[in-house]
C-alpha cells in the first residue's frame, strides 16, 4: 500500500515535471524541473532496491550534470529573460508526433508485457558483488566496458577543453565582454 | 525459480514503471523537436536518457532479479550522459561565443 | 558487259573524292579530274552501246540484259529491294545521251565557272548528278529508280542553290525540291500500290511474261477505276513533277537561277526527261492495261506544250525563254508517248510510232537544247546580263556562238535535214494518227516554237547594236569546243537510223517520212521564222506592235499566266494560315508547354523537397521518429 502511494507520488512528479521542463519558457525553470525529475527517478531506483544506482544517480546526474547545466546557463543567458519559441505549426506537429508515439508505445506495452513475473526478492545487492562484477573478466562481468568508459571520460574531458578553449586572442575576449555588458544593461533596463 | 504471483496487490506492476519511463521519454522527444534554445534541447536529451535508465532497471528487477546487467547498463548510461553533456556544453559555449546567443538556427547552415 | 558497273562507280567515287578533298585541290585539279572521270564514263558508255547494239539481237528483237542484280535490302520474307544494272535499248541510249552532255558540260564549265568560289564543290555535285542519273536509267526495279530519282532531285537542289548567298537561288532550289518532292509522294504511293499487287518491284517480272501478274491489280477497283489505273496514274504524277508538266511546271523557270551549265545538263537534257523515261520504261503496262491513262498523258502533254510555248513568246530573260521551251518540248515527248496505240511498229501498223518518236526526240532535244543553253551561257558571260534588252548585234563579236546557236535554232524549229526536224516530224505524224485535232494542236505549237526561238535568236544576235561598256569577246576554247561538238551532232543526228535501235517491242524499224505531214511542218516552221524575222531582225519598233495589240494576254503570258501566284496564294493564305499556324501554336504551347510544365513541376517539387536537407537537426529527428513509428505500425498491423 505504502509502496503504491510512494510510487504514485514519484510517478506524478516525474510526469508533471518532465512535461513542464520541456514547455517552460524560462531556462532556469526548465533546469530546475529537470532536477526534480532526476531526483524522482533516483527515488524510483530506490524503490527497485538498486541502492548503488540510486546513489550514483543523485551524485552524478542530479549533482554533477545539473551543476554543469546551471553554470552553462549562467554563462550564456541573461537570467529571467524568456527564450524565443519556434513557429506554432512546428510545435503542434512535434506535439502530435510525440503523442502519437506515446500512444503507440503505450498500446504495445500494455498489451504485450506479461503481467506475470517472478517473486521480487527483497535483498539489496551488496557492494562486494557490484565491485566484483564491475572489475571482473568472466561472464556477466564488466571490466571491458568499465575501461572503455574511462577512456570515453578521458576523451570527453580533453575534447571539452579543446572545444571550449579561447584561442582567438584578445579580440574574442573583447567581443564577449562587450556582449556581456550589453546583456547586463538591457537586463537592468528591463527591471 | 519462485512461484508466479499473478495478483499484483501490494506490488507495483512492471507496466507502471514502463509507462512512467514512456511519458518521460516522449516528453523529452517533444522537447527535442520543439525547442529553439540549445540548452533546452540538451535538457530534453537528458530526459530521454533518464527514461532509458528507468527502463533498464525495471526490466532487470522484474524479469531477471538474480542478475545485474540492467543496473550496470543504467550505470554506464549515466556515465556516458555525463561525458556527452560536458562536450555538448563546451560546444554550446563555442556557439555562444560566435553568435552571441544559443539558438539552434545559428548552426543550421550546411557547408557549401 | 560487267564493265558497266564502272559507269556507276566512277562518278560516285569522283563525287566523294572531289567532295572530300575539294579544299585541298586547286581549281584546275578538281576540274580536270572531274572531266577525266567523265571522259572515262563517256567512253565506257559508247563501248556499252557499241557492245550492246552489235551483240544483243536475238530473232531480230533487242533483248534486255542484266549484268548485275543484287539484293540490297530485305524487307520481310517476301519483299526485297535490289540494286542492279538493266541494259535495254532505251537505257543504253540514255547512257549515251547523259554521258555525252555531261562531258560537254564538264569541259564547258572549266571555262564558264573559272574563278568562281566553290569550283570544286561544283564539280563534285556534277559527278553526283551524273552518278544519280546513270543509276536512274540503269535501274532494274522501280524502287531503285525511285532511290536514284530522289538522288537526282537532291543533286538538282544542290546545284540550283549553288550560289547560296543569293536569296533568289536559295528560294528557287527550295521550290524545285519541294514541288518535285510533292509529286514524288504520289509516285511513291503509285509504286506501293503497284508492288502491293504484283508482290515485286522488278521491271522484268512486272512487264515480262503475259501480264498475269497484274491481274489482281486489274481486278481490284477503287472509286470506279482499277487499282492498276490508279497506280499508273499516280506514277505519272511523279513523272509530271520531275518533267515539269502543267501544273507542276512552276519550278523549272525559277531553276534558271543556277549556273548555266547546270541548266544545260539538268534542266534541259537529262533530269527533266526522267519523267519521260519513266513512262517509257513502264510503257508495256500503260499500253497493254491502262490505255486511258496514256490518253490522259497525251492531253496533259499537249496542253503543257502550247501553254509553255505561249509564255515563251513574251519572256525577256533568255534563260527563261529556253526553260519554257524545254517545258514545251517535253510536252511534245509526253504527247508522243501518249498517242501510241500499240507496241508494234511495222510498215503496216504504226501504233508504236509515238514511242520511237518520243525517244528519238529525247535524244535530239538533249543535244540541241544543251547546245542552246551553253550558247546562252556564252552570251551571258560576254555581256554579263541575262536580259534581252542588254543584248543585240552580237553576231559580230561572238561568231562561233552565233553559228552554233543558229544551228540549234534551226533544229528546234524543225528545218530539214537537221535532227530536230526528223524527230519532231515523227511526233506530229503520230499525233495526226491519233486524232486530227491533236495533230493540228501540235503543229500550231511547233509554229510557236519556231517563232519564239527565232525571236530569241534575232534579239540576241541581230537588231540594235549592243550598248554596254565592256566589249564582248568570244568565249575561250574550253567553252566553244563543246558548242561545236554539239552542233555537229545536231547536224548529223537526223541521219541516225534510230528506229533500228529503239522501239517499243524491240523489233527494228526504218524511219520513213510522211510527206504531207513533213511539208505542212516545214511550211509552219518557215511561217514562224518569217514572222520573227519581220518583227525582230531590225530595230524593235515593229515588235512593240505585239504587246500593245493584246495587252491583257501579253501581260498574262508575261506573268506566266499567274500560276505561280496561285500557288503562292494557296500556300501562304490557306495552308500557312489555317494549317501551319495552328500547328505551330500547338507545337509551341502544348508540346513545348508540356515540356516546360514538366520542368516547372520538377522545379516546384525540388523546392518542396529542398526542406528535407535543411540542416536542421530537429527536423531530421522529427522525420526519423515519424519513420520509426510508421514502420512499427506496419509491423504490428501486418
Amino acid at each position: 500500500m505504502v509502496q503504491q502511494i510512494v510510487f504514485i507520488i514519484l510517478a506524478l512528479v516525474i510526469a508533471v515535471c518532465s512535461v513542464l521542463a520541456v514547455t517552460s519558457k524560462r531556462v532556469i525553470r526548465a533546469a530546475t524541473y529537470l532536477l526534480f525529475v532526476l531526483l524522482a527517478t533516483s527515488g524510483l531506483f530506490l524503490m527497485l532496491n538498486y541502492h548503488f544506482l540510486f546513489a550514483v544517480q543523485v551524485m552524478v546526474y542530479a549533482g554533477g550534470i545539473m551543476v554543469l547545466f546551471i553554470m552553462a546557463i549562467f554563462l550564456t543567458h541573461q537570467p529571467g529573460k524568456s527564450v524565443p519559441t519556434k513557429a506554432s505549426w512546428k510545435v503542434t506537429s512535434s506535439a502530435l508526433l510525440a503523442v502519437a508515439g506515446l500512444l503507440l508505445c503505450g498500446v504495445i506495452i500494455v498489451r504485450n508485457v506479461v503481467c506475470a513475473f517472478r517473486v521480487v526478492t527483497d535483498h539489496e545487492i551488496s557492494m562486494h558483488s557490484i565491485g566484483q562484477a564491475l572489475l571482473g573478466t568472466e561472464k556477466y562481468q564488466f571490466l571491458l566496458p568499465f575501461e572503455a568508459i574511462s577512456l570515453l571520460l578521458l576523451a570527453c574531458i580533453i575534447g571539452a577543453i579543446m572545444i571550449a578553449r579561447k584561442d582567438k586572442g584578445v579580440k574574442e575576449i573583447e567581443k564577449v565582454e562587450n556582449k556581456e555588458t550589453e546583456n547586463r544593461e538591457s537586463w537592468e533596463k528591463s527591471l | 525459480m519462485g512461484e508466479i504471483i499473478v495478483n499484483t496487490a501490494g506490488a507495483i506492476p512492471l507496466t507502471a514503471y514502463l509507462i512512467v519511463g514512456l511519458v518521460m521519454f516522449f516528453a523529452g522527444i517533444y522537447g527535442f523537436f520543439a525547442r529553439k534554445n540549445l540548452i533546452m534541447i540538451l535538457i530534453s536529451v537528458e530526459l530521454v536518457l533518464n527514461a532509458v535508465d528507468i527502463n533498464f532497471a525495471a526490466f532487470n528487477r522484474y524479469l531477471f532479479p538474480d542478475q545485474m546487467e540492467g543496473m550496470f547498463y543504467a550505470l554506464f548510461v549515466i556515465a556516458i550522459a555525463a561525458c556527452e553533456t560536458a562536450v555538448a556544453i563546451a560546444i554550446i559555449i563555442n556557439v555562444y561565443r560566435n553568435f552571441g546567443n544559443v539558438e539552434v538556427d545559428n548552426i543550421q547552415q550546411m557547408k557549401e | 558487259m560487267e564493265y558497266t558497273l564502272l559507269i556507276l562507280l566512277l562518278p560516285m567515287l569522283s563525287f566523294v573524292g572531289i567532295g572530300l578533298l575539294g579544299r585541298k585541290l586547286s581549281h584546275r585539279a578538281a576540274g580536270i579530274s572531274g572531266t577525266l572521270v567523265l571522259t572515262a564514263v563517256t567512253l565506257l558508255s559508247y563501248l556499252t552501246a557499241f557492245d550492246y547494239f552489235t551483240t544483243q539481237k536475238v530473232n531480230g528483237v533487242w533483248q534486255a540484259i542484266q549484268p548485275y542484280n543484287t539484293t540490297w535490302l530485305n524487307v520481310g520474307e517476301r519483299l526485297h529491294i535490289d540494286l542492279g544494272i538493266l541494259l535495254d535499248p532505251i537505257s543504253v541510249m540514255m547512257l549515251v545521251v547523259i554521258s555525252t552532255v555531261s562531258l560537254m558540260v564538264h569541259i564547258y564549265s572549266l571555262g564558264y565557272m573559272k574563278g568562281e568560289k566553290g569550283f570544286q564543290r561544283y564539280y563534285s555535285f556534277l559527278s553526283l548528278f551524273t552518278f544519280s542519273m546513270m543509276g536512274l536509267v540503269l535501274a532494274t526495279n522501280i524502287f531503285q529508280m525511285y532511290i536514284f530519282w530522289e538522288l537526282v532531285g537532291v543533286s538538282s537542289y544542290l546545284l540550283i542553290g549553288f550560289y547560296y548567298t543569293k536569296p533568289e537561288a536559295v528560294a528557287a532550289s527550295k521550290k524545285a525540291f519541294i514541288v518535285t518532292r510533292f509529286a514524288d509522294l504520289f509516285f511513291l504511293i503509285g509504286i506501293l500500290v503497284l508492288s502491293y499487287f504484283t508482290q515485286t518491284f522488278d521491271f522484268e517480272a512486272i512487264m515480262g511474261g503475259d501480264g498475269s501478274i497484274l491481274s489482281s491489280a486489274l481486278g481490284t477497283t477503287f472509286l470506279g477505276a482499277s487499282a492498276l489505273t490508279w497506280a499508273m496514274a499516280l506514277v505519272f504524277i511523279g513523272a509530271a513533277g520531275k518533267s515539269a508538266m502543267f501544273p507542276l511546271h512552276v519550278w523549272l523557270p525559277d531553276a534558271m537561277e543556277g549556273p548555266t551549265p547546270v541548266s544545260a545538263l539538268i534542266h534541259a537534257a537529262t533530269m527533266v526527261v526522267a519523267g519521260v523515261f519513266l513512262v517509257a520504261r513502264l510503257f508495256p503496262i500503260y499500253i497493254g492495261f491502262t490505255p486511258e491513262v496514256l490518253q490522259g498523258i497525251a492531253y496533259v502533254g499537249a496542253f503543257t506544250a502550247l501553254f509553255a510555248a505561249i509564255i515563251a513568246v513574251v519572256q525577256t530573260d533568255i534563260k527563261r525563254v529556253l526553260a519554257f521551251s524545254t517545258i514545251s518540248q517535253i510536252g511534245f515527248m509526253m504527247v508522243a508517248l501518249g498517242v501510241s496505240t500499240s507496241m508494234k511498229l511495222t510498215p503496216e501498223d504504226h501504233g508504236g510510232l509515238g514511242y520511237m518518236a518520243s525517244m528519238f526526240h529525247l535524244f535530239t532535244h538533249a543535244m540541241f537544247k544543251s547546245l542552246l543553253f551553253l550558247g546562252a551561257g556564252s552570251v551571258i558571260l560576254a555581256v554579263n546580263s541575262n536580259d534581252m534588252k542588254d543584248m543585240g548585234g552580237l553576231r559580230k563579236h561572238l561568231p562561233i556562238t552565233h553559228v552554233t546557236f543558229l544551228v540549234a535554232c534551226l533544229a528546234i524549229a524543225g528545218i530539214p535535214p537537221l535532227s530536230g526536224f526528223v524527230s519532231k516530224d515523227e511526233i506530229v505524224t503520230a499525233a495526226y494518227q491519233f486524232s486530227t485535232g491533236m495533230g493540228i494542236w501540235m503543229t500550231v505549237t511547233a509554229g510557236f516554237t519556231a517563232f519564239y526561238m527565232f525571236r530569241l535568236y534575232f534579239r540576241i544576235f541581230w537588231g540594235k547594236e549592243y550598248r554596254g561598256e565592256v566589249k564582248p569577246k568570244e568565249s575561250p576554247r574550253s567553252m566553244t569546243y563543246p558548242l561545236i561538238f554539239l552542233a555537229l551532232i545536231t547536224l548529223v543526228g537526223g541521219f541516225i537510223p534510230f528506229g533500228q535501235f529503239v522501239t517499243a517491242d524491240g523489233a527494228p524499224y526504218t524511219i520513213r517520212l510522211n510527206s504531207t505531214v513533213a511539208i505542212i511542218s516545214v511550211v509552219v516552221a518557215l511561217v514562224g521564222i518569217g514572222l520573227a524575222t519581220l518583227l525582230y531582225r531590225k530595230e524593235e519598233k515593229r515588235a512593240s506592235w505585239l504587246p500593245s495589240r493584246s495587252s491583257g494576254l501579253y501581260k498574262a503570258a508575261y506573268n506566266r499566266f499567274y500560276i505561280d501566284d496561285a500557288y503562292l496564294f494557296v500556300t501562304k493564305k490557306i495552308i500557312f494560315n489555317n494549317i501551319s499556324r495552328p500547328l505551330a501554336w500547338f507545337d509551341r504551347h502544348v508540346i513545348d508547354g508540356a515540356m516546360n510544365g514538366l520542368a516547372w513541376i520538377t522545379n516546384r517539387a525540388s523546392d518542396a523537397i529542398k526542406g528535407f536537407q535543411s540542416g536542421s537537426l530537429q527536423w531530421y529527428a522529427w522525420v526519423f521518429l515519424l519513420g520509426t513509428l510508421l514502420i512499427t505500425l506496419f509491423a504490428i498491423l501486418l
